[in-house]
């Protein structure tokens, strides 16, 4: 029973890897470190879709576009640790809780 | 095989605007501390130059590399509504960002390099031109919103909309590769051609629908996916929210375009059922929460909800009519915002922000010109004739009742009287509330004033004859569907 995994079981790894991804963004109330990690991972779960869509099709766009979705994230990465580093020397937290200077 | 190069003469303004950015970094980084002017007016040339390139290519249709990027009517109109938007901001913004230590190369490469990323979305043919322009924009507002590095607001309106942006392009995504997986296509014509006959119960197309409706309502700022709006809206410094108001409206739009209208007209009666739903709250929630506001950038944010939801209500008649509607509706709505936020960084001064309502106390009697100009620019938001403002909301009327949707024409309207209330708030205050004690230094940046008279103004010649702006709109639309 060791066989090669089907497609619907690569897409039900995708969806998991993605709603633990949802989740981690919204019930995440203590480090915004983690919120990032969750962002990543919704980006990854995206490309287990592509890459085994491309795999059972036959076909390479969805690997090209893996490349160009890691490329992008490496980037949103980079500015969102940005954004966090700033805020942190404004506010001396990066506490989810302590994120309420703008609200109503 | 054809070869990749041909019409690549149709990317010609977006290479221009790439190269142009580039430039202006380069010349920051050289003569940025001596010549503090050359960078702006670099920038203001290179917008123009690219107006006057779009221009030049109007009537051409095709597609270039391979159909990533599509060149047709609505991709010109689009082209030049962006551009146009993005010079308007610049117009306006210079004295504010002198004035907080902001003009510098980035904030002038920045704001180029996301009407590069509005210009590649309103053009892509392809998911991956796409999803490449979508995060080219996002990344450069997610940057400029916290650019003002010293000031908590502004980071931390950063660091929420930089979050719930990641997860709207996240879930874009998501349906993007389900899409994929059901086409084995990345190009948008081929996906359209292959689920034209799709039935309506095959439930990967559903899901990969709502996923990415749910992305592009999360990129418009419609409800229930506006949470980032308010806030990001607020603190962002002025010139930004003026930008984040404008040109990426028109660019969401198109990815509407490209990705439903086109990608998915066969399966129109999903999405369009799921607008309905974006549509109502919208109006909902946008005009009744405005309604609690004190501040007014956070309270034209709520409005562009409510605005979004007029333009929904465009996507929801379906027709050619209703989306042509719709374009005439966020062109419009992005002129007014330029203006509305465009009042707020001219009245503004060092050390003030001029963005309470209670800020605005009298001011005709100490600044007659700008409070008239409010006066129009509130009227023309309510949809009080013979602003243009009345005739987008008239379009979309007309259209919803066409395709058979009276009720909801009947919701919007009654949404519209209670957005009314608000903005007539904001004229009030302006016109019969006494002014503060101490008297308003009259003086402002000459060219601010006159980018505000000039846009102000046009909310009103546009009213008085709206036919031609209707009719270039209109023309975009014929080739899409």
């Amino acid at each position: 029973m060791m066989g090669t995994p089907t497609l619907a079981s690569w897409l039900i790894l995708g969806a998991l890897l993605f709603s633990i991804g949802v989740t981690g963004i919204f019930l995440n109330r203590k480090n915004v470190i983690i919120l990032l990690m969750a962002i990543e991972l919704l980006l990854l779960a995206v490309n287990i879709n592509l890459v085994a869509f491309s795999r059972y099709l036959g076909n390479l766009q969805g690997q090209i576009f893996v490349f160009f979705v890691l490329t992008v994230a490496a980037a949103e990465a980079a500015i969102g640790l940005a954004i966090l580093v700033v805020y942190f020397r404004n506010r001396h937290s990066i506490n989810v809780d302590d994120i309420d200077e703008l609200r109503g | 095989m054809q070869n990749p190069l041909v019409h690549w003469s149709f990317a010609i303004p977006e290479i221009w605007i790439l190269v142009m950015a580039c430039v202006v970094l380069l010349v920051d980084l050289f003569w940025g501390k001596t010549q503090r002017d050359l960078g702006f007016w670099l920038s203001i040339f290179c917008l123009t130059g690219a107006m006057v390139l779009t221009a030049a290519e109007m009537g051409q249709t095709g597609s270039a590399f391979y159909g990533q990027l599509l060149m047709d009517r609505f991709t010109n109109t689009a082209d030049l509504a962006v551009e146009l938007l993005g010079l308007l901001v610049l117009l306006y913004s210079r004295r504010y960002l002198m004035l907080r230590g902001l003009y510098r190369g980035e904030v002038l490469a920045l704001l180029l390099f996301g009407v590069l990323g509005a210009m590649v979305m309103v053009s892509g043919g392809n998911l991956l031109s796409l999803y490449l322009g979508l995060e080219l924009l996002a990344l450069s507002q997610y940057a400029l919103v916290a650019i003002y590095r010293d000031h908590l607001r502004a980071t931390e309106a950063g660091l929420k909309y930089f979050i719930l942006g990641a997860l709207a392009s996240g879930l874009l995504l998501y349906g993007m590769s389900l899409l994929y997986g059901l086409t084995g296509s990345l190009g948008i014509q081929k996906i359209g051609a292959s689920l034209s006959g799709a039935s309506p119960d095959n439930y990967v197309l559903i899901v990969a629908l709502v996923f990415i409706v749910a992305g592009v309502a999360f990129k418009l700022g419609a409800a229930p996916f506006h949470m980032w709006l308010p806030d990001a809206y607020q603190g962002a410094p002025t010139p930004v929210t003026l930008f984040m108001a404008s040109a990426p409206k028109i660019a969401a739009f198109a990815l509407f375009v490209r990705l439903l209208a086109q990608g998915n007209a066969g399966s129109m009666a999903i999405w369009q059922q799921l607008f309905v739903a974006l549509a109502v709250l919208s109006l909902l929630i946008g005009n009744v929460v405005a309604i609690a506001q004190t501040n007014l950038k956070r309270m034209l944010a709520y409005s562009t909800i409510s605005n979004i939801g007029f333009l929904a209500l465009g996507i929801v008649a379906g027709s050619q009519n209703g989306l042509a509607s719709a374009l005439f509706y966020a062109v419009v709505y992005a002129l007014m915002a330029t203006a509305g936020f465009g009042v707020i960084v001219y009245l503004s001064r060092e050390g003030f922000e001029a963005e309470e309502i209670d800020d605005f106390r009298g001011l005709v009697q100490q600044r007659p010109w700008p409070a008239f100009l409010l006066l129009l620019i509130m009227f023309s938001m309510a949809g009080v004739p013979p602003t243009v403002g009345f005739y987008a909301k008239i379009a979309v009327f007309q259209a919803l009742v066409q395709a058979g949707f009276v009720w909801l024409a009947v919701f919007g309207v009654l949404m519209a009287v209670v957005g009314a209330f608000y903005y007539l708030r904001v004229v009030k205050v302006a016109f019969f509330d006494p002014p503060p004690e101490g008297s308003r230094p009259s003086g402002g940046d000459p060219l601010a004033g006159l980018t505000l008279s000039v846009n102000g103004l046009a909310l009103l010649v546009l009213g008085i004859v709206p036919a031609p702006l209707m009719a270039f709109c209109f023309h975009a639309l014929q080739e899409v569907m």
